[in-house]
């Protein structure tokens, strides 16, 4: 089963019908994951044996049946769950993510956990204990990251949604770079029980699929209170199918100057061109300043950095997870476990939060982050009292080649300028096809104010009906 | 700001991490112009500025007071994971002091 | 050389929740290892704190009763150090904005009274145990992992270990008094820490502290201090200097003894907990909750002494624990008189616990039965020979005392037109003791009422008894 030119409605109608059964569905996923997956990497763990949940109910819910794939920093019960660390190489839960257990509700079936930057730290999937993934597109370049095994998965048919998580752009940067949507929701729409810590205050689990709808619809299960998260949102949910098929006469679209100048002339072409499109449909362009971005990056950095130095800790090699040989002691079980157990990534950040917080640089490092960050969401308040949504470039290019970056951690931290802002100040962001440049997908990066979730979709679904982009197959797919 | 590798190494001992000489260099080079990008925030006016340290829309979530075992753990299915263990308990090599060594 | 003590405390409670305070894994003692735990305490990947709202009534209390101010707003913090007994390798705790600030309990030492500042009080979680084998390896057991403590930290205002002492008591007391803890430091229900430093008199700079921790009784805290202010001094005397270390008391010699030279202030790398949103302690809720606070032990000292007029060393055996003086409150309000009340309480309900190792919340006897049984003894129903009876009884069994007193013919023989034609026949029977009486030899009547009594076994009321003898007597 490959999902190229499917979506939840066209599977859930062969369900329904009894055209295609959920048990033959499963298998054939399973199927063409292990063989499309020598070209892509993109999981860590596929279940061989995946079985669709009991007594679904087609009519009921729209993911009975439907094959998702779990990125593999949140818990699930029974299947490894490894964030892509050697740490946490043989980690079997013995709970679910509330985002799981919602899914299981719903009736999806769990096919497997897709591959990431390690503890998602990272913006190429190439910081994985299991090997870098491939862009199906173009197989020599990244797909991005750090839910970079999402976005390849969705984007080279294995299925047809996938979960992310999304600290600094983590869904949005490899919804670009592989040509699918990928939506960030507003910080406390989605609960984090089960999602792998890495920067808490910014942490959030979204949805990456082909079309729009589909994400809503999978966002429409996963939202809403948690009695294990109070930083999680009780304001109800709404159906986000709703804003699917609307017009955008009159929405009133921010564009900031400093994401346009952040991107080359060929990029900001496509991106100006999807904008071009909401203005001949009638929406209000206005020209803005977010003029803090310039910061965002450091700012980015201290905050994510601290709060994983802190999360990262639990990781000792004493209750779970991997344990170095030949120890003397209890301080040589810490430092050995850790030093062979993280990648040298998680190392450079976990360096970098526990110099922040340390005595004689909090002031200046942590301290002075969450001010600036203050400062940051003024911005953002400031241009949403008179404006709708915001637009821009999703990234500064199109994916890069495999190896190109690793090195550099100083350019690959910014790549994320145009992202970060988004979690900083905790509102709802995504990423929508807006072309091909050099034969790579860009993204248009669509913000809205906290719990707009509504406005996103509308914009992104318009941008969807008026290039058309799902209908080019990844190039890196064919044979 | 000027990033030492007596720095890294008291970052490093905080962290329980342990980093060969070869890396230490390697490791203070890449920090020092890490924390150096991080620190242009100094040249940003925060003067009367409030710290932005979460974005929720909750405050005072409190739980009641209940007790339960939840979810069918138990002592066993929580233990699954530990990589040394006796008698239900977590076995680890003995324990200096506490914070000796930071 | 005259030197001066400056001496500051910190002392943990833990608070009596039936959860614990970031998880709902229940707070049981003596459970076996690691069996009272969840995902939570075991800091599993994905999994967060949920606050427990007992946790902060509780701490509010202790706020109240010792007149601190309580923050509008209070936020978690996390405290960041590796250990075994701490699976997220940081503890949560409030360091920036903790429960309340600025308290201050009154002591008494050596008649002079004096107000000894509370810094500061927060509220955190437990870590786990360990246990130190033999064999090169420690065992960690979660079960104690996130119950919570409140840690009330105290002004340096001691200058003395005997103020020392006298906080800890009152401290102990009060806090004992809010039901907001056990405060058994034998169990480790209240721990206490303690820092000292010596300056020479009119030194206006503090010396360096020498820090001590986890004593294991109030005793211990006063010795060690006692014994820290001489080793001191005697080092600073000989020209020496001290060391910010800590030090730990050797029971068996009665010295303190160097544990470890602190380099320079550890680093915890404090940062505000992310999982969980600020708290807001609504002027409301405090009303609530002061509206509900038990009374303290200096009011009810006060009630006892002056509006029942109970003697002072009776009224402190029974505000010894709080457990006594609710049931003493109790049975009062139940309609018992309180000085026999407290006599009842303070002999034999006490005796009884010492004999049979129990505490009050183990024994069948309620309140109620007490009020009873000490009326049957004051409406005349019973005798007080009877009424121990009854309250082996009733303290044993639950029996009611009423219904025993009543199923068991206990009832005291007061009635005058049953006893008077007794007394006269025994007159009767006895001429001899007429004789003796008339004869000025008292213990005649003595003999008598032991003849009336063996016939009613026992049940005759005493003193009516040798009022009817008497008058017999003497009209013949
Ligand atoms: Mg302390
Ligand atoms: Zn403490």
């Amino acid at each position: 089963m490959n999902y190229l030119n499917e979506n939840i409605d066209s599977l859930n109608k062969k369900l329904a019908s009894g055209d295609l059964s959920a048990d033959k569905l499963a298998q054939d996923t399973v199927a063409n994951i292990k063989d499309t997956d020598k070209k892509l990497n993109a999981w860590i763990t596929v279940v061989d044996d995946a079985k669709p949940a009991e007594n679904l109910d087609f009519s009921k819910s729209k993911l009975a049946g439907i094959p998702i794939a779990i990125k593999d920093n949140i818990i699930t019960n029974g299947i490894k769950t490894t964030a892509a660390s050697h740490m946490l190489y043989n980690y079997m839960p013995m709970y679910d993510a509330t985002v799981v257990s919602k899914l299981k509700k719903a009736g999806a079936t769990f096919v497997g956990k897709t591959n990431m930057d390690e503890f998602a730290m990272g913006s190429s999937t190439e910081h994985s204990y299991y090997g870098a993934t491939h862009n199906p597109w173009n197989l020599d370049k990244v797909p991005g990251g750090s839910s970079g095994g999402s976005a390849a998965a969705v984007a080279g048919g294995q299925v047809v949604a996938a979960l992310g998580s999304d600290t600094g752009g983590s869904i949005r940067q490899p919804a670009a770079f592989n040509g699918i949507f990928g939506i960030k929701p507003t910080y406390g729409r989605v609960s984090r029980w089960g999602l792998i810590a890495f920067g808490s205050s910014l942490d959030q689990i979204g949805v990456m699929t082909k079309r729009v709808k589909d994400s809503a619809e999978v966002l429409n299960v996963i939202a809403g209170a948690d009695e294990h998260d109070s930083t999680v949102s009780t304001r109800e949910v709404p159906d986000f199918t709703k804003f699917i098929g609307q017009d955008v006469k009159g929405l009133r679209v921010a564009v900031p100057k400093e994401y346009m100048e952040a991107v080359d002339g060929k990029m900001r072409e496509v991106i100006q061109k999807q904008i071009d499109a909401l203005k001949d449909a009638g929406a209000i362009i206005n020209e803005v300043s977010l003029p803090h971005t310039k910061y965002v990056v450091p700012d980015y950095y201290i905050i994510a950095s601290s709060e994983a130095s802190s999360n990262l800790q639990r990781y000792d090699g004493i209750r779970y997870g991997y344990r170095a040989e030949d120890t003397k002691n209890l301080l040589d079980v810490y430092v050995k476990s850790r030093s062979e157990g993280f990648g040298a990534e998680v190392k450079r950040r976990i360096m970098l939060g526990s110099f922040a917080l340390s005595a004689g640089s909090y002031d200046r490092f942590f301290r002075q982050a969450a001010k600036v960050r203050t400062l940051i969401c003024d911005d953002f308040d400031k241009i949403f009292a008179e404006n709708d949504v915001i637009v821009g470039p999703t990234t500064t290019e199109p994916a890069f080649g495999i190896g190109e970056e690793v090195s550099d951690p100083i350019k690959m931290y910014n790549n994320d300028i145009l992202t970060i802002s988004a979690n900083l100040a905790g509102i709802p962001a995504a990423s929508v096809p807006a072309g091909l440049v050099d034969g790579m997908p860009v993204g248009l990066q669509i913000m809205a104010k906290r719990f707009d979730e509504g406005n996103v979709f509308k914009t992104a679904d318009f941008i969807e009906r008026s290039n058309k982009f799902y209908e080019k197959t990844p190039t890196g797919m064919e044979d | 700001m000027e990033i030492t590798k007596d720095t890294i190494k008291h970052v490093a001992t905080l962290s329980r991490l342990a980093f060969n000489e070869e890396e230490l260099d390697k490791f203070t080079d890449q920090m020092g112009s890490i924390i150096n990008m991080a620190d242009q925030l100094s040249e940003v006016d925060t003067e009367g500025v409030e710290e932005t340290v979460q974005v929720v829309d909750r405050d005072t979530v409190f739980r009641e007071d209940k007790p339960e075992h939840w979810q069918g753990q138990n002592r066993e299915t929580l233990m699954a994971n530990v990589p040394e263990k006796a008698n239900g308990y977590i076995k680890v090599p003995v324990i200096i002091n506490k914070d000796e060594d930071e | 050389m005259n030197f001066k003590s400056t001496i500051g405390l910190e002392v943990h409670f833990e608070l009596k929740t039936k959860s614990k305070i970031f998880s709902p894994s229940p707070v049981t003692y003596g459970a076996e290892q690691n069996t009272e735990t969840n995902v939570i305490d075991w800091a599993m990947p994905g999994t967060l704190p949920m606050v427990n709202k007992n946790v902060y009534r509780l701490g509010i209390m202790v706020a109240i009763a010792t007149h601190a101010h309580i923050l509008p707003t209070t936020h978690f913090d996390r405290k960041n150090y590796f250990y075994p007994d701490n699976p997220k390798a940081y503890q949560i705790t409030q360091f920036f904005q903790p429960l309340a600030r600025d308290g201050y309990i009154e002591v008494e030492v050596r008649g002079k009274k004096k107000r000894i500042g509370i810094h500061e009080m927060h509220i955190e979680e437990d870590a786990g145990k360990n246990t130190h084998g033999t064999n090169g390896f420690s065992y960690v057991d979660l079960n104690r992992q996130g119950v919570p403590l409140l840690e009330v930290v105290s002004e340096p205002d001691m200058e003395d270990p005997e103020e020392a002492y006298a906080y800890l008591e009152k401290l102990r007391k009060i806090v004992q008094f809010t039901g907001a803890s056990d405060v058994k430091m034998e169990e480790g229900s209240m721990r206490v820490d303690t820092n000292i430093s010596i300056r020479p008199a009119g030194q206006k700079e503090l010396g360096t502290k020498v820090e001590m921790k986890n004593l294991n009784s109030f005793d211990h805290v006063r010795r060690s201090l006692a014994y820290e202010e001489k080793r001191q001094e005697q080092v600073l005397l000989a020209g020496g200097h001290i060391q910010l270390s800590t030090r730990r008391f050797d029971e068996a010699t009665g010295k303190t003894v160097l544990e470890r030279v602190k380099e320079g202030a550890s680093d915890y790398r404090y940062f505000p907990e992310p999982d969980i949103a600020p708290d807001h302690i609504s002027q409301e809720w405090i009303d609530q909750i002061a509206k509900e606070l038990p009374k303290s032990p200096f009011d009810r000292y006060d009630d006892y002494v002056n509006k029942f007029g109970l003697k002072p060393y009776d009224a402190n055996v029974l505000l010894q624990t709080k457990e006594s003086s609710d049931f003493f409150d109790a049975a009062v309000a139940a309609g018992a008189d309180p000085t026999l009340a407290a006599n009842w309480m303070n002999t034999q309900v006490n005796g009884y616990l010492n004999d049979h190792r129990v505490s009050l919340n183990d024994i069948k006897l309620t309140p109620e039965h007490l009020a009873e049984m000490i009326k049957l003894i004051k409406d005349g129903t019973i005798s007080s020979k009877i009424a121990k009876k009854v309250f082996a009884e009733t303290i044993a069994n639950g029996t009611d005392p009423k219904k025993y007193v009543e199923d068991n013919g206990m009832v005291q023989l007061s009635d005058t037109s049953v006893l008077a034609p007794m007394v006269k026949k025994v007159v009767d029977d006895n001429p001899q003791s007429v004789e003796d009486f008339k004869n000025g030899k008292d213990r005649a009547i003595g003999f008598l009422v032991g003849q009336i009594m063996k016939q009613t076994r026992g049940k005759a009321n005493p003193k009516m008894v040798n009022k009817l003898l008497n008058q017999e007597l003497q009209s013949r």
